[in-house]
């Protein structure tokens, strides 16, 4: 193979991923609907920080960090990521949000997160928690989140 | 990288092309990276989707009956969807006393075999390089590779041509903060009188700390992550075992700041006398995200 062919053929896969994965949404619903799909061991687990407000800013933080870029950086959803501010979100078991974080929706878009180790998941969940609970709201704590809304924006 | 740009675009204008790839990277906010410290071995985590990173590598390598070198490499590794990564590498090598060129370009992409996490998770890893003899990245060392390979002068090294295929199954698994990895590789030079090479790549890796503090800290114990990595080649098709195989054994970190830059770390001591002795490694990356959104808005593709 010449390299000439060779650095062509490279630049365009790597071209062909990077326009190429421009992706429509579909309907946010069904990314809602991957909630529903963990098990029920998985939605039964108890978050170990529940009403921690130290872990409400460290979760601020991590979603932050980690989450907002797709999801908005007042959980409102952008073009990339669904708003956790729906109900579907705010009334998902703690379980069911650790599951989803750790399992991602892969072909959906959402990558796996478990590389962040467990505590730092739970923590990130006791921060999405706190946005339907405003006695433990990052606003609360005066934390890096602090900037967060906790109004019901809808897609 | 946004001064770098900011600079070449106050150039003259022969420096375009270069201005046109720095462009995207004006308009991409960076993202906290959480990179793990293996430098060899990969572990089952992608880049996440539409985002880029930069990374620059350097290896100085100890070489017996020839001149020590530091070899380098540039990786560009985009997150075209949650499980598919591709990722352009660049590669260079500065032997002392000798000279120092560009040996090479690979491409690579990595894809997620199943949706969700297990207790093993499986990527495929397929890699194309198109390289000279005189790559001395030691990133993957192949089949029968060993410390002598590299002695001859960068003039007669680079007169090979390497054009090889790559591929790795990434097994990885995370269990309470600790990540395990292990590579098997499989390589085959595109000629076909050549052999299937073997090799392997295996870490074990784990952050300093489990739980994030509240505050923004750059020497929190959370930003840190510690492993080790293991690899080495495991002969050919012809001739497969342990014998005229060189082995590694290097210890990492890796500094995940909060200011979107990582640092990387690798201290490598070869395990026998086909090895070279000493193998220092340090690379810095950033990540910048919605870089695919970008470059498609650049091109005029749909908001």
């Amino acid at each position: 193979m010449k390299p000439i062919f060779a650095i062509v053929v490279s630049a365009a896969v790597f071209g062909i991923a990077v326009v190429g994965s421009a992706k429509v949404r579909q309907s946010p619903n069904s990314d809602y609907a991957a909630l529903a799909e963990a098990p029920k061991p998985a939605k039964e687990k108890k978050n170990p920080f529940a009403g921690d407000p130290e872990a409400v800013a460290a979760g601020g933080k991590l979603f932050e960090q980690h989450c907002s870029e797709c999801h908005g950086p007042k959980a409102g959803g952008t073009r990339r990521g669904v708003s956790l501010l729906r109900e579907e979100v705010q009334q998902a078991t703690p379980g069911a949000l650790f599951w989803i974080l750790t399992n991602g929706v892969v072909r959906r878009g959402m990558p796996v997160w478990s590389k962040l180790p467990e505590q730092e998941r739970w923590q990130i969940v006791t921060f999405l928690e706190s946005l339907k609970s405003p006695a433990l709201s990052s606003e609360s704590v005066a934390l890096p989140a602090a900037k967060l809304s906790t109004g019901n924006r809808r897609q | 990288m946004r001064a770098l740009c900011r600079a070449v675009r106050r150039e003259s204008p022969p420096s375009v092309l270069i201005a046109l790839f720095c462009l995207p990277f004006l308009f991409t906010p960076f993202l906290f990276a959480q990179e793990s410290p293996y430098i060899v071995t990969y572990d089952h985590y992608l880049e996440e989707p539409g985002s880029l990173e930069v990374e620059y590598f350097s290896t100085f390598g100890t070489q017996r009956g020839g001149n020590d070198f530091d070899a380098f490499w540039t990786e560009f590794e985009y997150g075209a969807t949650a499980w598919w990564t591709t990722e352009l590498y660049l590669d260079g090598q500065t032997t002392f006393s000798d000279s120092t060129i560009f040996t090479g370009f690979r491409i690579e992409n990595r894809l997620r075999l199943l949706n969700r996490e297990h207790i093993v998770n499986p990527v495929l890893y397929i890699e194309y390089e198109n390289t000279s003899g005189a790559d001395k990245i030691v990133k993957e060392v192949e089949g029968h590779d060993v410390e002598s390979d590299y002695t001859p002068p960068n003039g007669v090294l680079r007169r090979e041509h390497d054009h090889e295929l790559e591929m790795k199954l990434l097994l990885s698994s995370t269990f309470k903060g600790w990540n395990v990895a292990v590579n098997p590789i499989f390589t085959k030079n595109l000629l076909p009188s050549e052999p299937w090479e073997f090799a392997y790549a295996i870490g074990a890796s784990r952050p300093l700390a489990l739980k994030a503090s509240p505050n923004y800290c750059n020497l929190c114990r959370e930003n840190f992550i510690a492993g080790v990595e293991m690899y080495g080649g495991l002969g050919d098709a012809q001739s497969a075992g342990l014998h005229d195989t060189s082995h590694y054994l290097a210890s990492l970190v890796a500094w995940n700041l909060p200011s979107d830059w990582t640092l990387r770390l690798s201290s490598g001591l070869g395990l026998n006398d086909n090895s070279h002795r000493l193998l220092l490694r340090w690379g810095l990356s950033r990540e910048f995200s919605g870089f695919g959104e970008v470059v498609r808005h650049l091109f005029g593709g749909r908001p």
